[in-house]
This record gives structure tokens, sequence and C-alpha cells, in this order.
């Protein structure tokens, strides 16, 4: 079969796909070894499918870097030195091999103890973050049992009836701590706003929005209110939020027990 | 090429700088076939880096008498991935398995960043006939062999690889290589 026989045949686009068999890979393998029209042939085969395949990514950037550390060095490094022809090379073999060794260890020794202090260094910021979080949680704890601060459940609305969320409100310091857990994640450039309402006549005052929802952890904000507030609402707003609540958004909802 | 050929017996004698340029050469690809099979663009992100932390750590079992090295890494990945549809994590996403998903893919796919010619290659797809669709996704996406090609689309063997060899050639052309 010739060349261009072999090429309109389609076994050199299945050897690319890897369809074929271990005995047909190694023919066409040996093959384009020794002829280079089919081996140009296999390589702009080969482009045409990576550009194809690649056509399938989603937009994820890919780097290098982020696997490089994890790229184990298997390779085992053998000193070899020529076998003495006479005795006397011996001694310098040692002693160059004492040395490398030496040596060898000495930077062994400086990128463990590099190694070590990076990893002193990320724990000591873990501990930090965690007595961090404590403390935040330990707050929490107080603020929820003192006996001052008002605890307000806000009940989920037509538009989410499964939806709640729960105030606890601190006159002294005119703040609200809303735990807003019971709410689902806002659609994509929507955001939730809070709002203090007073009910008669029925007056709505912003107390912000919820722009950190999605990143925050235990979704417990605490907000400033120095309102006569009667009731709380949290309402689902373009994101910037509004001047007045859109009460068809409106998830949740509930009165300040008088 | 010979400078292919010596990046590959640089990789598997564990040169790093080596294996950025092949890492260059072949990630989007990679991430192309695993997205292809996993559906999911998080997932792939992490199977694909998986599939090059393997292929280096495995260096050594690649033999140029064996395929190419595109191939071998392309194996790689589509054995991760079809592995990672197998797990129970996969089965509880209860991902449906859609026949028109290549296109699906390259038609929603906004790689701006890739260097390839993704709009000429959606447009591409889109004007294949089906045949020629099932044909690229099963060989070349899927990892069937000629057999089970034909089995899968009641084809005889030697149409599997004419009719590839013409879908490949009309890609090519689009292409220009």
């Amino acid at each position: 079969m010739d060349n261009k026989e072999y090429i309109a045949s389609g076994i050199l686009e299945l050897y690319v796909a890897g369809s074929l068999s271990e005995k047909e890979n190694e023919e066409v393998s040996a093959l384009i070894q020794e002829n280079p029209e089919l081996l140009a042939e296999v390589i702009s085969i080969e482009k045409a499918i990576v550009q194809l395949t690649a056509a399938a990514k989603k937009d994820a950037t890919y780097s290098f870097n982020d696997i490089k550390n994890q790229l184990k060095d298997t390779e085992t490094k053998v000193i070899t030195f020529p076998k003495p022809n006479r005795k006397q090379y011996i001694g310098w073999a040692a002693a160059f091999i004492l040395g490398s060794t030496l040596l060898l260890s000495v930077l062994q020794n400086n990128s463990l103890k590099e190694q070590l202090s990076a990893e002193k260094q990320q724990l000591e910021e873990q501990i930090n973050k965690s007595s961090n979080s404590l403390a935040d949680a330990e707050k929490l704890i107080e603020v929820f049992r003192d006996k001052d601060i008002i605890s307000i459940p806000l009940a989920g609305q037509t538009v989410s009836p499964t939806s709640y969320a729960k105030v606890y409100w601190d006159k002294k310091t005119n703040s609200i701590y809303l735990d807003a857990k019971g709410l689902p994640e806002p659609p994509e450039g929507k955001v939730y706003q809070v709002w203090s309402l007073t009910l008669d006549p029925l007056t709505p005052t912003s107390l912000g929005v919820l722009d950190t929802f999605t990143a925050d952890v235990n979704k417990i904000f605490t907000i400033s209110n120095a309102n006569q507030s009667e009731a709380f609402g949290i309402t689902l707003e373009p994101a910037g939020g509004s001047l007045s609540p859109n009460l068809e958004q409106l998830y949740t909802l509930g009165a300040v027990a008088s | 090429m010979v400078n292919q050929e010596l990046l590959i017996s640089q990789f598997q004698k564990k040169d790093v700088k080596a294996y950025e340029k092949l890492y260059n050469l072949y990630c989007n690809s990679i991430s192309g076939v695993v997205n292809n099979i996993v559906k999911n663009n998080d997932v792939a992100q992490e199977i694909t880096q998986d599939v090059f932390i393997k292929a280096w750590n495995n260096a050594e079992s690649y033999s140029s008498k064996k395929g190419r090295f595109f191939t071998w890494i392309l194996n790689i990945a589509r054995n991760s991935a079809i592995d990672y549809t197998r797990s129970k994590k996969f089965k509880e996403s209860k991902q449906n398995l859609n026949a028109d998903f290549l296109v699906d893919i390259l038609e929603t796919s906004s790689s701006l960043d890739s260097t390839t010619n993704t709009i000429g290659l959606k447009e591409f797809v889109t004007k294949l006939g089906d045949s020629c669709k099932s044909v690229i996704e099963l060989l070349y996406f899927k990892g069937f062999t000629q057999k089970e090609a034909s089995e899968e689309l009641s084809m005889p063997i030697g149409t599997i690889k004419t009719k590839n060899r013409t879908c490949i050639g009309e890609l090519r052309t689009m292409l220009g290589v």
C-alpha cells in the first residue's frame, strides 16, 4: 500500500483517537517513524483534534503553577563514577563522595528548615483564624443570652414560604443581629435588603443590603438600627438595593412583640 | 516536531520546564474532553489537573512505540473522567447523558482565552451532519474503539473508519491544518 492509500484508509485518524488495537498502534508508530509524509499527516490530524477538543472547554483558565508543587521529582539521583584504574583514585573518589554527600545534606537540611518554618507559619495562621472565629461565636452566644435583647422571628411570605430569619435587637447598642441562614441564595444580580418598618402608617426604612450574603459563612449580619422599629422585613431587590421595598419580593416578615 | 520529541523525552526525565510546555499545549484540549464527559466545569477543572499529575507520576509508562503522547494523555483523561461518572458523587448530581452534548458544549462555551478558532468551530460543528457528530464524539471524546463505535452506531467497521476520515478532513479544511 502506498502512502496515499494508507492515508486515505483513515487509519491515522483512528491512531490519534487511540481507537486502534495495541498491535495496530505499534505498526502505525513504527511506520510513521520511518515515513515523514505519514508523520506529517498524523501531526496535522492531531492539531485539528487538539483544537476541536479544546473548544469544548468551559471558560476556566488553567495554570501549570497550580499543579507544579504536586509534581514530585521521583527520579533517583545516582552518582556514578568510572571504575578506578589505579588504586590511588579510590581515595579521591571517596573524598569526592564524602564531600558531595555533606554538601547534599547541608542543602537538604536547609530546605527542610525552610519547609518547617513555612508549615509552622501556616499552622499559626490557622490557630489565629480559629481563635478569631471562636471569639466571634462566643460573642454571638452572649448576644442570644442577653435578657435585654429582643428576638423577633421573621416568617416566610408568599413568594418564599419556606424562608425564615431571626432578628436579635439590642436596643442598648442600637444594633440588630440578623440570622439569615434560612434564606435561599439570592439569584445573580439580586440582593436581600433589610427593612425596619413602622406599622401605622406603614413606613419602611432601609437598614441596608446583605451584599456579602453568598460569601458569608454563618449568615449572621450585624446591622445598626436606631429606629423605633415595629417590624422587620427582608425583600429581594436588584443589586445595590432600592429606595423602597418591592413588596412582591417580600421573603420574610416579623413584627416586634409589644 | 523534533522539538516535541525532545520535550517528551525531557518530560520522561522529569524535567518540570519541559512538562510545563506540554501542559500548555494540551491542557485546554484535555479539559474539553473531560468536561464533555463529566458536564461540570468545576469538576472538569479538578480532574484535568489530576490528569496532568497522574501523567507526570507515570511518565515512564509512556512509549512512542505505542502511540502519540497526546493520545496517551487523552486516554488518561477519558479514563479519569469516566471513573468519576461511575462515582457516587456524580450519580447524586443526577446528570443526564445527552447525546448532543458535544454540540451543546461547543455552542455555549466561551473559551475566549484559548487560541482555538472557537467561533469557527462552533459553526463547523453546527453544520456537521449528525453522523459526523456522533462518530467524532464517540472516537475522540468518549474513547470508543472502532468496534465499539460500529456497534453503538450500527455501522460497519470499515464505514466508521472512512466516515471518520471524511469528517476529520472537513474539520482540517476548516482549520487549515
